[in-house]
């Protein structure tokens, strides 16, 4: 056997097991949703009876269906913002020179960095005196705050990217700055803005520690926190198939999201521009 | 259309450098001027100072007998064309052209017909929904031309236009500018590091060094009456050859022979007060190949030199000599030198080059005679730079 194909074959093994690894749990978890309940602890990876009696549980009790709404609308709001918010400041700062501009980046980092659960219970006194508990805005800002620096971050290794003299180019065609941004350089860096929004969306998407906490009731308990709080049938039987049925249901949005943009991630949209 | 004047307009960065000193150009309206120099001379912070994109320091920009120093570029109404053309890479040929008139709010039957207009202009017509990656270097350079004459501006600045193309386009699209700024008649400034462009391009052409314009005037008048040392060695191609003379009771000392000088040059010489050191400037076509030289050969000089290398072009012949001695030495010849990258190559100052007329009997090793009339020198002051007759 040659170096090359015993690299390739171990390659191609630690490839299997990583993959394996992964995407077990997950087909587990379908084939636990579509089991009947009695035969849940069957511990056989195929359904021998399949039913779609969880998913029917799930979606008959207002528990789930209006945490999905809100974890829906939440998520899509957050990501919104932070991508708009967090254009306009990662293109600041690739851009402009002005003073304070490390700390400035230090600072958005350190954030990122910050344990959310040292802030859970100080915003729960927070959010309660201003009377954002149990609201969307009250999980939408602490989303911000986490994701912003995330964008941020990739958002201005994109805008350095793109060649400057095409914003020149805009302004001496009679654009404001403003209209530079939109109409030149944030198409430019839609590949950048779509690969932020993904990040952002599932990150909102898949959080539970602000959403168990900074939440009581269904005006803005997410998916996530609501499973937490799924009951079985009786105070004997644990509610493991509707779980699992909600657990493959909130997975499907994310594969949506991902499968709608990714052909928008690609490189070299700025091919062409310049020379080169 | 209008006129462009800086008035002692200077650029200095905010760590201190010093861009552009104290400039004074007019462009009149119409006129094509050409801004040239090695890179780094301050040429393209002028351009930048003039489409709005860099602030002035100090002094007035007037567009239009207008004061635009605190103007934003879109203001101004003046079109600029990239060295790296800068399309927009997510619009089609079209859109990147129509761009400006959109934005002004052209209704858009109107933007249509200049786009159309300007296509047909640029033989760009068939590529108008293609967008910049699917075209060649060339088409896109017209494209940035074409995003420029649709919006019909007061003035055009070309930021090094052709720099980006291979020689035989760069010839080519040169003329295509040189007609447009004909057919359009609008202002024109363009800045390029290559003299042959400056010169076959301009009305006027502005030399800088160093952030400093040092002369303002026809491509002949540069040619022929170039009022420093970095101008001589600037303009033409191949340069200016270079040798050190000393001046004795109106004889000049040169490394060539004795030369007479005329009566006339020697007072404007004693006038300028220069030392005995000069340094004397010939350009390679005022050499003559002895034997070709008929009545007047007694007037000039005539000296033996081995030729080293002979170039040969079709229409003229280069021969390459070296001349023992020293080299003449002064701080313009080095950034010359340094521009034109031989500052490393041994023993490129020495060297002289002659254009003689190919009916020269000139062999390569061989030993030549070769002829000059001393009416034709230029002198130069070795500290100053300065033209010492004119």
């Amino acid at each position: 056997m040659t170096t090359a194909t015993r690299q390739k074959s171990l390659w191609a093994i630690g490839n299997t097991v990583v993959i394996v690894v992964a995407i077990v749990p997950v087909l587990w978890i379908a084939s636990l949703s579509f089991k009947d309940p009695s035969t849940i602890t069957d511990a056989t990876f195929f359904p021998r009876k399949w039913t779609l009696v969880n998913y029917r549980g799930i979606f008959d009790t207002s528990l789930f269906t209006r945490a999905l709404v809100n974890s829906v609308g939440i998520a899509l709001i957050a990501t919104f913002l932070s991508v708009v918010l967090g254009s306009m400041a990662a293109y600041a700062i690739a851009r402009l020179r002005f003073p304070g501009k490390g700390l400035l980046i230090g600072t958005t980092l350190l954030i990122a960095m910050f344990p959310a659960i040292s802030l859970v219970s100080p915003l729960f006194n927070l959010w309660r005196q201003l009377g954002l508990f149990d609201t969307w805005p009250g999980l939408i800002i602490p989303y911000l705050t986490f994701s912003l620096p995330l964008g941020i971050y990739t958002l201005s290794a994109f805008f350095r990217e793109i060649p400057w003299d095409l914003e020149k180019a805009a302004q001496v065609d009679g654009a404001t700055p403003f209209q530079a941004f939109t109409r030149v350089i944030a198409p430019l860096a839609a590949p950048g803005m779509v690969t932020t929004a993904i990040l952002v969306f599932i990150f909102c998407w898949n959080d539970f520690v602000f959403a168990i906490s900074l939440t009581s009731t269904n005006a803005s308990r997410t998916v996530p926190a609501a499973i937490a709080f799924f009951s079985g049938a009786s105070q004997f039987e644990t509610p493991v198939g509707s779980i699992a049925a909600a657990g493959v249901v909130i997975t499907i949005p994310i594969i949506i999201f991902v499968f709608f943009f990714q052909r928008r991630i690609v490189a070299g949209l700025t091919s062409g521009a310049v020379k080169g | 259309m209008a006129d462009i004047v800086l008035d002692h307009v200077t650029k200095r960065f905010p760590d201190g450098t010093v861009a552009v000193n104290d400039a004074n150009l007019q462009v009149g309206d119409g006129e094509f001027v050409i801004l040239v120099g090695p890179s780094g001379c301050g040429k393209s912070t002028c351009l930048n100072m003039i489409a709005g994109l860099e602030d002035i320091s100090q002094g007035e920009l007037r567009i239009g007998g207008r004061v635009v120093n605190q103007l934003a570029p879109k203001d101004r109404d003046i079109a600029m064309v990239f060295q790296n053309y800068a399309l927009y890479p997510h619009m089609t040929v079209r859109e990147n052209m129509a761009f400006a008139l959109k934005l002004a709010k052209v209704d858009r039957a109107e933007i249509d017909r200049k786009v159309d207009e300007a296509a047909r202009l640029l033989e760009l017509t068939p590529l108008l929904d293609r967008k910049p990656a699917n075209l060649s270097g060339g088409q896109r350079q017209r494209v940035a031309m074409g995003r420029a004459i649709v919006r019909n501006p007061q003035a055009f600045l070309m930021d090094e236009p052709l720099s980006n193309l291979d020689a035989k386009l760069r010839v080519q699209m040169r003329t295509t500018v040189s007609r447009l700024q004909n057919q359009l008649g609008t202002t024109m400034v363009y800045v390029t590091h290559d003299q042959t462009e400056a010169m076959t391009l301009g009305d006027r052409v502005a030399v800088m060094r160093t952030g400093v314009i040092q002369q303002v005037g026809t491509p002949q008048e540069l040619y022929e009456q170039p009022l420093n040392l970095f101008v001589a060695g600037f303009i033409g191609s191949p340069a200016m050859n270079f040798l050190p003379g000393t001046l004795e009771n109106g004889q000049l000392r040169t490394p060539l022979g004795d030369v007479t000088l005329p009566a006339e040059v020697r007072t404007k010489v004693e006038q300028a007060g220069a030392g005995p050191a000069v340094i004397i400037g010939i350009r390679p076509e005022h050499f003559k190949d002895a034997a070709l030289v008929g009545d007047g050969k007694a007037a000039g000089l005539t000296f033996a030199a081995a030729v080293d290398v002979l170039e040969s072009l079709g229409s003229d012949m280069y021969a390459y000599f070296h001349l023992q001695g020293s080299r003449a030495t002064a701080r313009e010849l080095e950034e010359l030198a340094a521009d034109a990258g031989a500052a490393d190559v041994p023993g490129a100052g020495e060297q002289i080059v002659a254009r003689l007329d190919t009916a020269s009997r000139a062999r390569e090793g061989e030993r030549l005679e070769l002829w000059f009339d001393p009416r034709k020198l230029h002198l130069f002051n070795p500290d100053n730079g300065a033209h010492l007759t004119l």
